[in-house]
């Protein structure tokens, strides 16, 4: 053999790979590390002409602005403090939006495949023209355009079921605790403790028996929770809520709850923003259900009803929830638009915080770091959702 | 032989054909169609009705019409307005040229480019201006006709060159240069408007598209270091707002930097969305990696190519042309991203409409500037995806 009577040669230095990788690595590290001293070297001497030193110590200090949105805040409460009522403003509003712009999207994407003609155009025009102007224009219009424009209180429009619209907001009726209450909670903690063990249960029987067909765990368990939430009301001598109607008094309305301008802005924004993209997501899932899927089910004699829980759901879920898991993530990451029309979101009270200590780098690494919190969990709850409802393979 | 009868021709009946059974068949179907259909035509004349009579009668155009210029250019000084004519104009010539020379892919591209032209010269704008728009419709025909010419090998070389070199020379046409007299330099913060949004989104589309592969091959790549990093930055760019990159960009980088390098607002804004974009353009790319089969990597290397060459000519190419479908899709959204500069105080087209908004003369008139704002936005935004439709079918994405 020719080969074998060549004396064995050790591959030289600079031709060996796993030296050549280490090589590689060795100089790509050295590079970041010499940018990063070079950056750092720059903002420190930049803080020392400011003559400030890094860290949080500052967000103990009084804030001494007040936050719109919650009257409760007092100026003289600490900035960490008025930070973290930014992050529940935000939590408000994304929370709110994420089911209402789930609900808008899942409507508008059905209608887009209805079969009544002017339905499905409608749906088109709405979500064409919403995907292709920028959200914060729209956060613009509805403000500034719409809301702005609503009359003064004491000619608010009136909506049926007592909502009052005026430029101070938007008045709702809301149930409001009465003394029967506390006796109604235990009623509420007694039924979800029900509902989760009929859950579980009758997941376990189905696993069990191998047919899932004992019906969704789901809705049993709803059924138990609301018989019993209800049979309590009415066990109970006075009913635990009571609707509190907003009633006109001098020169504002009292009672019922409130949406400030801007909160309703930015929740009609982001919601008619993302609902849009989330009925293309919902469009897309349901055509992604091949036609054979849905025949070979009526074949088998279900019901039109049965056909889409059982065959039609189940399988445009699948499609449908990645890019569902990043409209969520969006829907947050947007919220920060806040600042444009002036509600005290996390990224408008550091904005204003910075704007009074001069804190770049602590403020811009707080906000970074509570919105990578927010995605990061959001995306790890719908992989964790995502897992139990994906294909499973061999 | 037997002859048959003729059957007598029965009419179709009316309810199936026509506009009736149009009717029927999509809007009547059954009893709860035709309820939706009417709740559904209530609800539109309800909206259109008091809509259509505002944009008609009660709406103030003025509004949009005096301050056109500010819109489209903010405060680009008027004497050096031919600069960004003369940009418009070497569009449609490489328009027209690629038609000319590449044929019917390009056709639609430069009859709409022309068209526009057209459109925008019969609007009621002064004679002046109206003669500057029929010449965009002139310079594409201008284009076609050199297309038609009989080089078309070297002309074809030449369009792809045009369409390279065209958004490099329109930053340095626009920007303009300290040493020429004839095209003085014009400092950033007078660019405005329509020109600063597009602008903006040129340099990140052309800055983030490079940054962006390297990001998607090193999150791909077999050393962890490299790894590691390129991992890092795209998800801490994708967990945060772009409102927050752009603060951090017009914020933190004269810290960043030594003092002596001044660098100005406009400057900034780019650098934040060319980083923002690149994250989001690697993980497109990373996508369009992953499709192409390993067999091909296999092959590559079995052929003896080195490895940056398999990269380069046999997986690149065919990733890129899987993705060119999202990519555009994320240009879209950069492109009506780009309005997120009003946060951090530049004046770029939804922002002029603001500061138009501030003047006293035009107090209260938010409806007019946002739905004209809005539909210049959409104009563009929808023809980029409709060309990105239309691209995907013609790549043939996902069919071969």
């Amino acid at each position: 053999m020719v080969l074998a009577s060549r004396p064995h040669q050790r591959t030289p230095l600079w031709r060996d790979e796993r030296v050549l990788s280490l090589l590689g690595q060795a100089v790509f590290v050295a590079i970041v590390v010499l940018v990063g001293a070079f950056l750092y070297g720059n903002v420190r001497a930049a803080l020392e002409r400011q003559g400030l030193v890094a860290g949080f110590d500052f967000m103990q200090a009084p804030a001494g602005f007040q936050i719109g949105e919650r009257a409760s805040f007092d100026p003289s409460e600490s900035y960490a403090r008025a930070f973290t009522v930014g992050v529940i403003n935000t939590l408000r509003v994304v929370g709110l939006g994420i089911v209402l712009a789930t609900l808008l999207g899942l409507v508008a994407g059905v209608a887009r495949l209805s079969s009544n003609w002017l339905v499905a155009r409608i749906a088109a025009v709405y979500v064409e023209v919403i995907r292709n102007t920028p959200l914060l224009l729209q956060l613009f219009f509805w403000f500034f355009a719409v809301i702005l424009n609503l009359p003064k209180v004491r000619e608010s429009l009136a909506l049926p079921g007592s909502i009052y619209l005026n430029l101070r907001g938007i008045f709702l009726p809301w149930p409001a605790p009465t003394e029967a209450f506390p006796a109604w909670r235990n009623f509420l903690v007694g039924g979800l403790i029900l509902a989760a063990l009929i859950w579980m249960g009758v997941a376990w029987w189905g696993r069990r028996t191998g047919r899932g067909g004992f019906g969704p765990g789901l809705l049993y368990a709803l059924a138990a929770f609301s018989l019993i939430a209800v049979g309590g009301w009415f066990v109970l001598p006075a009913p635990p809520l009571a609707l509190d109607v907003p009633v006109l008094q001098g020169l504002n309305y009292r009672g019922g709850t409130r949406l400030s301008p801007e909160y309703a802005a930015l929740l009609f924004g982001l919601v008619f923003y993302t609902g849009a993209f989330i009925a293309e997501i919902v469009r897309a899932g349901i055509q992604s259900v091949s036609k054979g899927q849905v025949e070979a089910a009526r074949a088998l004699g279900l019901k039109p009803m049965q056909v889409l829980r059982l065959v039609v759901f189940p399988q445009a879920l699948r499609v449908i929830i990645p890019p569902l898991t990043s409209q969520y993530l969006n829907l947050a990451k947007n919220s920060s638009l806040a600042v444009a029309i002036g509600y005290p979101d996390l990224f408008s009270v550091g904005g204003t915080i910075f704007n009074q200590t001069g804190r770049a780098l602590e403020i811009i690494g707080l906000m970074m770091f509570s919105y990578l919190t927010m995605s990061l969990t959001t995306s790890l709850l719908l992989n964790i959702y995502n897992r139990r409802v994906r294909l499973v393979e061999r | 032989m037997t002859t048959l009868a003729a059957p007598e021709t029965l009419r179709p009946p009316r309810a199936s054909v026509g506009v009736l059974g149009w009717l029927r068949q999509n809007l009547f179907s059954t009893w709860y169609n035709a309820l939706l259909t009417l709740v559904t035509l209530w609800l539109l004349y309800a909206l259109l009705r008091p809509a259509s009579a505002w944009i008609l009668t009660e709406a103030q155009w003025e509004v949009v019409t005096a301050n056109l210029r500010l819109f489209m250019v903010g405060q680009y000084p008027a004497g050096q307005w031919w600069r960004i004519w003369l940009c418009v104009y070497a569009l449609g010539l490489l328009a027209g040229l690629s038609w000319g020379t590449w044929g019917a892919r390009f056709r639609t591209f430069a009859v709409a480019i022309g068209s526009a032209g057209i459109f925008l010269a019969l609007l009621p704008f002064s004679l002046d201006v109206r003669l500057r728009w029929f010449g965009l419709a002139a310079s594409v025909v201008v284009g076609w006709l050199g297309g038609r010419s009989p080089w078309p090998r070297q002309l074809r070389y030449g369009a792809a060159a045009g369409w390279l070199l065209y958004f490099p020379f329109v930053l340095l046409i626009v920007r303009g240069f300290g040493s020429i007299p004839a095209v003085p330099r014009v400092e950033t913060s007078l660019w405005g408007g329509l020109l600063l949004t597009f602008l903006l989104a040129v340099v990140g589309i052309l800055f983030s598209s490079p940054i962006g592969v390297l990001l998607a091959l090193g999150r791909r790549s077999r050393l962890p270091a490299i790894r590691v990093f390129a991992t890092l930055y795209i998800e801490l760019i994708r967990g945060v707002p772009l409102v927050t990159v752009l603060y951090m960009a017009s914020i933190m980088l004269p810290l960043f930097l030594p003092e002596q390098i001044r660098v100005d607002r406009v400057v900034r804004a780019m650098v934040g969305f060319v980083l923002f974009i690149a994250a989001y353009v690697a993980e497109d790319v990373r996508g369009g990696l992953q499709a192409v089969p390993r067999g091909q990597y296999e092959a590559a290397e079995a052929l003896g190519l080195p490895g940056p060459l398999v990269m380069g000519l046999i997986v690149l190419p065919q990733a890129l042309r899987a993705v060119i479908p999202s990519l555009v899709g994320q240009f879209i959204s950069l492109f009506k991203d780009t309005s997120l500069v009003a946060i951090i105080g530049l004046f770029d087209l939804l922002n002029i409409g603001q500061s138009v908004l501030a003047n006293p003369d035009f107090l209260g008139l938010h409806r007019e500037v946002y739905v004209f704002a809005a539909a210049i936005y959409w104009v563009f935004s929808y023809t980029m995806s409709y060309a990105a439709r239309r691209l995907e079918k013609a790549l043939g994405v996902g069919e071969r």
